[in-house]
């Protein structure tokens, strides 16, 4: 049986859960929200991604309904939102703080929202049970939000929220409060439960690792807008600009000029040296400024000019960052710039075949890089 | 209109509870005294229209302030109670501010129980605090009683009924108000700056001046002015521990009031008083903005 | 590290007498047989007997307790909603008016908030008695409960609300079921503190009591001019006694609360 991929975004047929039409949000002079327009699907699990300040919380209170739009409009299931307050949406919100009711034990706080829906005892306390075994918190049922861990409290947060099955869940940097390690093991856990419950997530953080790996699709933020919204994967090997390629994971950007060559262009970055070449789809002019964005692991380090390359720069090794399983050489041309390449750490340390103030070449096929406008 | 109605009933309440009240004092106290009820002129006739309102504005005037500036028992009054104030906020000072040092550096376990010592007298009656200092100090009081027994004096001295007694008085019910703020900002500063200070070559006392109270000047500001500004309306203290020749303006509007039923002055001397306590009120709240903005 | 040294020793030694002395001699000369309150007669609790029958007090101590129980219960109401207005409201026309009006009658000397609330009783024909009393009471210790209950609310985290509504609440039922019982020390120690207020109070009273109503303050305060008396001794003792136990409670109570939750967030981290 063949998996179809999960791609509504892809399908013209698809009817979005939400859609933004044209959304500006202001704070006095401020503008939070530039007017955006983009579709979030059923099922999906959506992060928002970008710096702090970027617009992202704004726009998830907005989706909450605790802030309203100064232009344009939001529609959930084709419906408009505006007129509808918070506390009528079938919208749940899991907060950055959690917000648990200090007085309320972890039963009662999962049981809030069904209670005031005003349904049959046994109705909740069945749904409640229902929660509890999903987020494994059974055992502390009876307890108060601080007499359990912090770990533990996310997820009474994340099961409070999921109780009322809302048709979208909104998650605050659900992982902010979070130590490293237990953080990897919650986002895996919260990708089974997304789609154990097959809820609409809308996640809002400013980790993009973290974002790579729970979401089906990512916007990167910044100022108020969204640069760019695709599959981690797309945002990783094709950013669109060379904010979102700076944004997410690591990155050298070589500036240069663009000159048209074959199915690409050749890039002249500096005085003396050979032009690099990259293949692309992009129409740029001749001669028009452009930026290389190269990820450091497609680039290959020898000590021998490599024959069968397209792309060969010599350097000197400035530092070696030694990560454990891989290293990452910051290696400096002759003009100033620096390239980092990354190689895996197949050897004992001691027998590394490079060190400090090395000559080496770097070398990277017509495809590993992405050229950007700006 | 839930914002409304939670808006609207205290205002209201302060309006018509605070707010007019004062407003009426101070309409009376531009009024003249009569022997009539109410005692004193003119009262407001609406029932006279117009004209009555223009009657009533028109005989109002400023004699009862001039009358408190020409008999000096009024101006003496303000003066000696700023001065009493001023001297018994310096005395709570020195004797609050090595209280509120010992507790800052207490042990931790102590620190709640200490606090609780501190704040029990606050909620003990008032009146009663000063009552008890009244069979101490008094002629044939137990200090009296005491020192005789020590041999220290031959004759008992006199201490109830003069100023001494009004500021043992002052500091002792007022202490709690002086070492609760020192404490807090003492409380809060950080012991290793001290350790900084001593490594870096000051003496412990050099240590003390430089950091240690600096640091804790916001709370000795707000503990002063949380003295001064009640001491200088004080009644209570003056009538009960002070003698005749202790003048307070709480007291003399006290007397002015229930002893003399003169309501025109009685009202001038509250609208002086008031005034001179926006001074201190709004240095007071100067001192608690800048301590709030460092907060944050 | 915190110590004591025999400079702090001997500061709170000092001034722990200082504090507590006077009280003391009281409470021990309340039990003295003697009529003369200054010489030591011998141990008796007549004074405590003669006081019991004396029905001038009992009737001034029950007029302080209804003034104190129904002023500081309106005081609560109010000075929470006064509360709610000075953080939540935002800004609003007359803000700077009824912030004033709040923060004003808490440095206002008592001399002259009795006197303004009694020309304005004579002013509309109001009959004095226990109900002007308990106006007055209201007026000043509202704004003590609201300063209290504001310092509270404004650590508040807002998003309990907003995680109330978004779970379905009212604004109402999420003021009733979230904000009202976090809050609600404060709001308690507000009503404490009103209390005590109330029944402290001396200055005001006196200005606003009518013939027909006496408190117990006033009752104090006009046996006492003429004098230290072992009657009031002992009713000065009872009352010691009571705030004792009522403030040693409280704080017994917060502790072990306070030590309750330190073992539970123990035992939540290793959970």
């Amino acid at each position: 049986m063949a998996q179809t991929v999960f791609e509504p975004w892809n399908d013209p047929e698809a009817k979005p859960l939400i859609q933004f039409k044209g959304v500006t949000k202001r704070f006095g002079d401020f503008t939070a929200i530039d007017n955006q327009t983009f579709d979030i699907y059923e099922r999906e699990f959506f992060a928002l991604l970008g710096p702090s300040g970027c617009g992202k919380t704004t726009m998830m209170r907005m989706l909450a309904g605790f802030e309203k739009p100064t232009e344009g409009t939001i529609l959930l299931g084709g419906q408009d939102m505006a007129p509808i307050p918070p506390n009528k949406r079938a919208v749940n919100m899991m907060f950055q703080s959690y917000a648990l009711f200090p007085h309320l034990s972890v039963w009662e706080n999962i049981a809030f929202g069904l209670k005031r829906d005003g349904k049959p005892k046994d109705v909740i306390a069945a749904r409640v049970d229902e929660m509890l075994k999903l987020t494994r918190l059974q055992q502390f049922a009876r307890r108060k939000p601080h007499q359990i861990s912090g770990g533990q409290r996310q997820r009474v947060a994340l099961a409070r929220s999921l109780a009322k099955a809302p048709k979208l869940l909104l998650l605050d940097e659900p992982m902010g409060a979070l130590d490293a390690k237990l953080r990897q093991a919650t986002q895996f856990e919260l990708m089974d439960i997304q789609e154990k419950t097959g809820t609409t997530f809308v996640i809002v953080t400013h980790d993009q690792e973290e974002a790579m790996t729970v979401a089906s699709r990512v916007a990167v933020m910044d100022h108020g807008r969204i640069i760019q919204a695709d599959t981690p994967a797309n945002i990783y090997e094709m950013p669109n600009s060379v904010y979102v390629a700076d944004f997410i994971g690591e990155v050298t950007i070589i500036p240069g000029k663009a000159h048209k060559r074959g199915n690409g262009y050749d890039i002249a970055f500096a005085e003396g040296q050979p032009t690099l070449h990259s293949e692309t789809d992009a129409a740029l002019d001749n001669g028009q400024t452009c930026y290389l964005a190269l990820r450091p692991e497609k680039v290959s380090i020898s000590a021998e000019k490599p024959a069968d390359r397209t792309n060969t720069v010599q350097g000197r090794i400035i530092d070696i960052a030694y990560l454990g399983n891989l290293s990452t050489y910051h290696v400096q041309l002759p003009n100033g710039q620096m390239i980092k390449a990354q190689a895996a750490n197949t050897r004992r340390l001691s027998r590394r075949d490079f060190s400090w103030e090395d000559t080496v070449w770097l070398s990277w096929t017509d495809t590993a890089a992405v050229l950007l406008k700006g | 209109m839930r914002r409304f109605a939670l808006i609207a009933l205290p205002c209201a309440w302060l309006l018509a509870l605070f707010l007019v009240p004062f407003l009426i004092v101070l309409k009376i106290s531009l009024s003249d005294i009569a022997l009539a009820i109410p005692p004193y002129t003119p009262t407001l006739d609406l029932s006279a229209g117009w004209q009555g309102i223009r009657a009533f504005f028109s005989a109002l005037d400023f004699d009862n302030f001039r009358f408190l500036a020409t008999d000096d028992l009024y101006w003496k009054s303000y003066i000696s109670s700023l001065q009493i104030a001023f001297l018994a906020t310096l005395m709570t000072l020195f004797v609050g501010y090595p209280i509120a040092y010992g507790m800052a550096n207490a042990p931790d376990h102590w620190r709640p129980t200490l606090m609780m010592l501190v704040i029990l007298p606050f909620w003990t009656s008032f009146l009663i605090r000063v009552y008890s200092w009244m069979g101490i100090l008094s002629t044939e009081g137990y200090l009296n009683q005491l020192l005789l027994w020590l041999g220290v004096i031959s004759t008992p001295l006199t201490i109830l009924n003069t100023p001494t007694a009004v500021y043992i008085g002052i500091v002792y019910t007022y202490l709690p108000f002086m070492v609760l703020p020192i404490y807090s900002a003492l409380e809060r500063m950080d012991g290793s700056l001290l350790e900084a200070a001593e490594d870096l070559g000051c003496s412990r006392v050099k240590a003390f001046w430089l950091i240690t109270v600096p640091l804790s000047k916001t709370g000795i500001i707000a503990g002063c002015f949380l003295v001064f500004i009640p001491v200088i309306g004080e009644f209570v203290i003056p009538s009960l521990l002070g003698g005749s020749q202790t003048l307070m303006i709480g007291k003399v509007l006290w007397e002015e009031f229930f002893n003399n039923r003169d309501w025109p002055v009685a009202s001038a001397v509250a609208v002086v008083l008031l005034l001179i306590l926006i001074v201190p009120i709004v240095l007071f709240q100067m001192n608690e903005q800048k301590s709030r903005e460092a907060d944050q | 590290m915190r110590r004591l040294t025999w400079f702090n020793t001997t500061s709170l030694t000092l001034g722990f007498a200082f504090l507590y002395l006077p009280m003391i001699i009281l409470i021990v000369y309340s039990f003295n047989e003697s009529k003369l309150v200054t010489v030591w007669a011998g141990f008796s609790t007549k004074w405590y007997g003669t006081l019991v029958q004396n029905q001038a007090f009992l009737d001034a101590a029950w007029v302080t307790l209804k003034v104190a129980l129904a002023s500081s219960t309106i005081a609560t109401i109010l000075g929470t909603m006064a509360a709610l207005v000075l953080v939540r409201a935002g800004r609003f026309y007359g803000r700077t008016l009824f912030s004033g009006m709040i923060y004003a009658p808490l440095v206002m000397p008592e001399v002259i908030t009795g006197l303004s609330l009694l020309l304005l009783f004579i002013g509309i024909g109001l009959d004095r008695g226990i109900f002007t009393i308990i106006l007055a009471h209201t007026t000043f210790s509202m704004c003590f409960v609201s300063v209290v209950v504001s310092s509270r609310l404004v650590t508040f985290d807002r998003s309990l609300e907003e995680a109330a509504l978004d779970l379905g609440c009212s604004h109402f039922d999420a003021f009733r079921l979230v904000t009202l019982p976090i809050i609600a020390p404060a709001v308690i120690s507000g009503w404490l503190l009103a209390f005590t207020l109330s029944l402290d109070d001396l200055v005001i009273a006196s200005f606003t009591a009518g013939p027909s109503a006496t408190t117990l303050p006033i009752k104090i305060w006009s046996s006492i001019r003429l004098g230290v008396s072992p009657e009031i001794n002992a009713l000065s003792t009872i009352m010691i006694g009571i705030v004792a136990v009522g403030v040693i409670t409280a704080s017994l109570i917060t502790k072990r609360a306070s030590l309750r939750q330190q073992a539970d967030e123990r035992a939540a981290v290793h959970a």
